[in-house]
């Protein structure tokens, strides 16, 4: 793989490129192995008022950089996902979403402006008044309109490092909707899910509520002190987990015991925004814990009304193939997006799955595909390296032609070009 | 250490080392002035390290080799710097530069004429103040011993890193601190592309963390200690033998 520093100024050939931030998107999106422009180094900070919260900066500023320099002014990331290392470039181009989705809505809409080098070399720059098109395509279009140079949006103002969480068990998938519909003013909220569990406890969850902890709700040196605590340094997963370690057994075992442990624990605790946003990246390499084969994502969302039965449907093949997937995160989306083509979110349910890669995880996905299909899902580009172009164009009826048509005319389709994009001809 | 107010010049401001140096002196509360050629894209930075450390940041236009420039360019600061960083410094291409007077010439000017004559003026300024007061210039290992492969660079850095020791037992006395850098393999934009040891080599901010606490410890050379064994071997190879080596 060609990879060249963003800044360079770079000639692409037949194959085109595409920009690439910190990799964290699991599949093709960020890879073209005759060029890929790495924005990493384009990270400073250009301007922040103190009193709006507005921070303009080169798109290769990470999450972490902003939860580090901001935080303790007390400013937070309107939306963020679950991992701080991610570039502001490649949360504009994958639209990301946040466990705030139905209340804030998307990545894109917590961004003021952002400047687009487009395949004619003019720097363009995007907002809701100027350039829209290529502002909605841009926001979940995957580095295909151009690459992104600088992004403008406003922060947060919160009042503390912490959040109060609240974990709610369900016992069964209609309680964790109920939940989720019954809970629609939490600021933030996510279930972890039990994907093997069935029969009574089909769909049992744990349902995690979230909002920014006030001074009332600290106690202790967090109160006098409200914006600081003890970074913990992460660990490593120092090997790779034999590939017996996860089995069907294993994992159901684990998912009863962190199941019961949620629901026999206290409802109400105050934790810092890393234990709460970030739990991956408390263990560098935990894709290690899959074994040497590595793992697959696989997230779909489903419209509202099919949601329920979608959900079933995955849960009953999901665990009749008994491969289950320690990390399977369930979350209500408020409405999309409509007008950015590629946007994923969509008003629903979003279940976001891993799955360690074996013949059988293939075969699996593929059926899962099937079932998406059926009820007027789609999945999610950032996290795909493997669906066909018949899923993808069934997932996203209304977007696609806009999306080629702007590719086509604005001349992207010739030099902005990925893994992804051949695979599913964009 | 040097008191936290005192005022920070980088030459070379770009440079990846220094942004990393840089980065942790802002960190501690240091005003900091940033040179380079092409100041106008100085911006981003100027702006980064502002925002990041609350600190007053400026930009300026510096080309070392404008000699006759460097005087004033001193003395048009906004305030007299207390630490000097100075990173400036051109590998260029052994292959075609050697036996081109005008590409020799050009580094090395860049790499020990040019900054020499420049950290003249300011070390005599900087001595007279009286106060504490603390120059970081960056050499390479490449000037311990010349070889094939960089020997025009090479030998412009052994002149800086003998200026420099003359330099500071010169200002022995004086309040004045001179640190030599001899950096080995370090990732960043002028070793991009080459295949390097991953064991001799780092990343520029562990680099920079290495040389600040070098500054604060009053060091007087600092290399990492893997290469100060390496270099230790290779100074001391017989001729006959290094010259048949073949790295
Ligand atoms: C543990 C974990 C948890 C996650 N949780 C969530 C979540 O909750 N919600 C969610 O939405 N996502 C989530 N993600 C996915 C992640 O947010 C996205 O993949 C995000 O795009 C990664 O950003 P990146 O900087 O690593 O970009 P990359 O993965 O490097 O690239 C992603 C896309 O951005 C494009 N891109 C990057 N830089 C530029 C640029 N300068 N100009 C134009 N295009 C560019 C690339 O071409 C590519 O299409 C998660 C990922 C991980 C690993
Ligand atoms: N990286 C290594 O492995 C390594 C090893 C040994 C020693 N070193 C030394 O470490 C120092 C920093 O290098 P680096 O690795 O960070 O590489 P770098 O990014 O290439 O830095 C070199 C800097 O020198 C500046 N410069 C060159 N000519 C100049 C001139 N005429 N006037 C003003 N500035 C000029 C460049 O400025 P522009 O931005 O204007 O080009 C650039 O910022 C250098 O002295 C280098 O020799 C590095």
């Amino acid at each position: 793989m060609t990879l060249r520093d963003m800044d360079d100024p770079a000639v692409p050939s037949r194959d085109g490129m595409i920009a690439r931030g910190l990799g964290r998107s699991y599949g093709d999106v960020s890879m073209n192995p005759s060029l890929t422009l790495v924005g990493t180094g384009r990270n400073r900070i250009l301007s922040f008022d103190e009193k709006t919260g507005q921070l303009t900066a080169q798109g290769g500023l990470s999450m972490a950089e902003i939860l580090e320099v901001f935080v303790p002014r007390g400013w937070f990331p309107p939306v963020t996902p679950g991992t701080k290392f991610v570039t502001l470039a490649g949360l504009v181009a994958v639209d990301a979403h946040g466990k705030n989705h139905h209340i804030h809505g998307s990545f894109g809409d917590c961004v003021s402006w952002f400047d687009l080098q487009c395949a004619d070399h003019v720097v363009r720059r995007c907002s809701r008044t100027e350039n829209t098109s290529l502002f909605n395509a841009t926001l979940g279009g995957c580095g295909l309109t151009g690459n992104i140079l600088t992004v403008s949006l406003a922060l947060l103002a919160v009042p503390s490092a912490f959040i109060v969480q609240r974990t709610l068990p369900a016992p069964d998938l209609d309680a964790a909707i109920e939940i989720f519909e019954t809970h629609q003013q939490a600021t933030y909220s996510v279930a972890w899910i039990d994907c093997l569990a069935t029969g009574a406890a089909r769909g049992r969850s744990l349902v995690l509520l979230g909002e920014h902890a006030g001074a009332a709700d600290l106690s202790g040196t967090n109160a006098g002190n409200p914006f600081y605590f003890q970074k913990r340094k992460a660990k490593r997963m120092p090997f790779d987990a034999p590939s017996w370690a996860l089995n069907r057994y294993t994992i159901r075992a684990f998912n009863h015991l962190y199941y019961r442990a949620g629901s026999t624990g206290p409802e109400q605790r105050i934790v810092d925004y890393d234990t709460y946003f970030y739990p991956l990246d408390a263990i560098h390499d935990w894709n290690r814990l899959y074994g040497r084969q590595g793992f697959a994502q696989y997230q779909c969302a489903f419209p509202l009304a099919a949601s329920r039965d979608g959900l079933i449907a995955l849960l009953d093949e999901i665990s009749a193939a008994g491969l289950g997937s320690f990390l399977a995160v369930l979350k209500r989306f408020g409405p999309g997006a409509h007008e950015r083509p590629l946007s994923f979110p969509i008003e629903g349910y979003t279940l976001a799955l891993d799955f360690a890669l074996s013949p059988g995880a293939l075969t699996l996905m593929t059926a899962l595909d099937e079932i998406v299909c059926r009820y007027g899902g789609r999945l999610y580009l950032a996290k795909d390296s493997r669906m066909t172009q018949a899923t993808f164009e069934a997932g996203y009826p209304d977007g696609l032609a806009t999306f080629r048509a702007l590719r086509d005319t604005s001349g992207a389709a010739g030099t902005f070009q990925s893994l992804m994009s051949k695979r599913l001809s964009l | 250490m040097n008191p936290s107010d005192s005022p920070v010049l980088v030459l070379g401001a770009r440079s990846d080392i220094a942004r990393e140096i840089t980065k942790i002196l802002a960190g501690r509360g240091h005003p900091v002035m940033l040179a380079a050629r092409n100041a106008e894209n100085l911006s981003a930075d100027v702006s980064d390290i502002a925002v990041r450390h609350g600190v007053a940041v400026t930009g300026h236009e510096f080309d070392v080799l404008d000699i006759g420039s460097h005087a004033r360019f001193l003395e048009d600061l906004p305030s007299s710097p207390a630490i000097i960083v100075c990173a400036i410094g051109l590998l260029g291409d052994q292959e075609a530069d050697a036996g081109d007077a005008t590409a020799t010439r050009r580094i090395v000017d860049t790499n020990y004429l040019a900054p020499c004559l420049f950290l003249e003026i300011a070390a005599a300024r900087m001595s007279l103040t009286g106060t504490k007061a603390s120059i970081v210039a960056i050499s390479s290992v490449a000037g311990d011993r010349g070889r094939a492969k960089n020997y025009v660079y090479g030998s412009a850095k052994a002149g800086f890193t003998a200026y420099l020791s003359g330099l500071r037992q010169k200002y022995a006395a004086s309040q004045l601190h001179i640190m030599t850098v001899k950096p080995g393999f370090v990732r960043t934009s002028m070793t991009e592309g080459m295949d390097l040891p991953g064991p001799l080599t780092c990343d520029a901010d562990v680099f920079a963390a290495k040389v600040v606490k070098a500054m604060d410890r009053g060091s007087l050379v600092y290399c990492d200690l893997r290469w100060r064994v390496v270099m230790g071997i290779i100074t001391h190879l017989p001729e006959k033998i290094f010259m048949r080596l073949k790295f």
